[in-house]
């Protein structure tokens, strides 16, 4: 098969983009197994970790930038380093709500969690696993198992549901705990977001196998998230 | 020949928006004797657009180019089936006058061809046959040629210097010029920059954008980089196993180059050809 330089190139930004996706992924079950322990030293290294990301996002921008510049790639192979560059995007700003948990820890201080979170685990969890099949759905050019990984985001948002409803509990029986209640919720919400963003990356598949531009994802008013 | 070219004033009839088409291939394959080098390919040609054809060397992009103005007729042993409309008529049907199809249609070859003559009458050349001699015409006609060949500025001083003695990309623009003098409506051209530089070829790539507004364009490139940059629509050839070339997709250049709907057009675009 010619096109030796391409298809290395290729292989190259998948691995990359795998490579990203691990360390977003390791950086919100840190962040989540942090804030479970109140370990905010643990905290601080995550927070100094994210430039590893940011620096491996760009590494991975300009090098799809030369290979478009260079290689002259049309069709799928256009459509994949497209792709690239967008969830290397999405990817840094996983990063970023990972950060943004690690940062909440340490803005909570030296006060004790409001409860042991059984919850917030879970949810993290299920958003690692979802980003690790939407990223290998990409790398295999697999649009049918990048339509059906959303669907776990249900599991998402009704873990962020349950938490969300527990936390407004306790605030409304004592006051005193509403700031607590709210970190804790702001953290949920990282991993919310974070779930969403693997919707974004499953379209992105999607769209690199077949050319087609859908909107997996709906909110509850049906519009597009 | 009565006709009297209009002399690129066309403002009358601004660029088609939504354009009709202007040319239809139908049904048509091209024998040189026995061997069948294109075989029943079906294509429009919409108007004010450039349609490019691409393939790999031998599919047929030439022949077929040829079809659009009868320049097959000038090859002995060529046969061409199938149809061809021009503005809904059939170029090749009887009673044809070859000679105004050619006027209709014009051609723009691969290596710059200018005649042994002046650039004012290279670009006069076409004029003259068709019978018209007034001076006053001639100049206006061969002043807007050259212009909108984007020529003018580089020869109006000297006009009467060889065609032969200006640069390779000037020379392709003086043919252009020489093309457009007669008034055609449709111009096909034969890999037209293959012999350019790559600054002349840019300069030949702007212009067609600007003459797409008055006239309808086929260029056959084998860069399909090229036809990627320039073209509104293209239609990719490839060879059968009886070496026969024919028709894979057609279709708005930006698809064809971003969502091929055929694999073979995928691998062929992406250099995964064979
Ligand atoms: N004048 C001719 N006589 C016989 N065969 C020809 C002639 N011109 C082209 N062919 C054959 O027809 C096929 C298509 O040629 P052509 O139209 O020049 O292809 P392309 O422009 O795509 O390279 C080739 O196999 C070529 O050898
Ligand atoms: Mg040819």
């Amino acid at each position: 098969m010619p096109r030796q330089v391409l298809e290395s190139e290729i292989q190259n930004l998948k691995n990359q983009i795998l490579r990203l996706g691990d360390m977003v992924r390791q950086a919100m079950l840190d962040a989540i197994e942090a804030l479970k322990h109140r370990a905010t030293n643990r905290a601080r290294q995550i927070i100094a970790a994210d430039q590893a990301i940011n620096a491996l996002r760009f590494d991975i921008e300009k090098a799809a930038l030369v290979v478009i510049a260079t290689q002259q790639p049309l069709a799928h192979d256009l459509r994949f380093l497209a792709s690239v560059l967008d969830i290397a995007g999405e990817l840094e700003r996983m990063g970023d709500y990972a950060k943004g948990i690690a940062k909440i820890n340490i803005l909570m201080g030296d006060k004790p969690l409001l409860k042991p979170l059984i919850d917030l685990p879970r949810m993290a969890n299920i958003t690692a696993d979802m980003l690790q099949a939407a990223l290998q759905a990409f790398v295999n050019d697999d649009a049918e198992t990048a339509a059906a990984i959303p669907r776990r985001d249900d599991e998402v948002d009704g873990l962020y549901n349950q938490i969300y409803r527990e936390l407004i509990t306790f605030m409304i029986q004592d006051p005193k705990t509403i700031d607590q209640a709210n970190y804790l919720l702001w953290a949920a919400h990282n991993v919310e977001r974070m779930a969403d963003r693997v919707t974004n990356i499953c379209e992105r598949t999607i769209f690199t196998a077949s050319g087609e531009i859908v909107e997996l994802d709906t909110d509850e008013n049906g519009n597009a998230r | 020949m009565t006709q009297q070219p209009v002399a690129l004033n066309r403002t009358d009839k601004p660029a088609a928006v939504a354009s009709a088409t202007k040319m239809v291939i139908r049904g048509v394959s091209v024998y040189y004797k026995t061997f069948r080098a294109i075989k029943n390919v079906d294509l429009p040609v919409y108007e004010n657009r450039i349609t490019a054809f691409i393939g790999p060397s031998g599919c047929g992009k030439s022949t077929l180019l040829r079809t659009l103005n009868r320049m097959n007729d000038l090859i002995p042993g060529a046969r061409v089936e199938g149809k061809v409309l021009l503005d809904g008529e059939d170029i090749y049907a009887a009673g044809q006058d070859v000679v105004d199809i050619r006027r209709r249609v014009g051609m723009v070859f691969q290596r710059p061809n200018p005649f042994p003559m002046s650039v004012y009458d290279n670009v006069a050349f076409g004029l003259r046959l068709l019978g018209i001699r007034q001076k006053s015409i001639l100049d206006e006609v061969v002043e807007r040629s050259l212009r909108a060949a984007a020529l003018w500025e580089h020869v109006c001083d000297n006009l009467n210097q060889s065609g032969m003695a200006l640069s390779g990309g000037q020379q392709q623009r003086l043919c252009i010029a020489r093309a457009i003098a007669v008034e055609p409506e449709v111009i096909l051209m034969d890999e037209p920059t293959s012999a350019l530089d790559p600054i002349a070829t840019l300069t030949i790539e702007d212009l067609l954008q600007t003459l797409k507004e008055n006239f309808t364009i086929v260029i056959v490139t084998h860069n399909m980089q090229q036809a990627a940059r320039i073209s509104d629509y293209t239609a990719f050839l490839s060879m059968d196993d009886d070496r026969a070339g024919y028709l894979v997709e057609f279709g708005p250049t930006v698809e064809l180059f971003t969502n091929p709907k055929e694999k073979l057009t995928e691998d062929y675009i992406t250099g995964r050809f064979g």
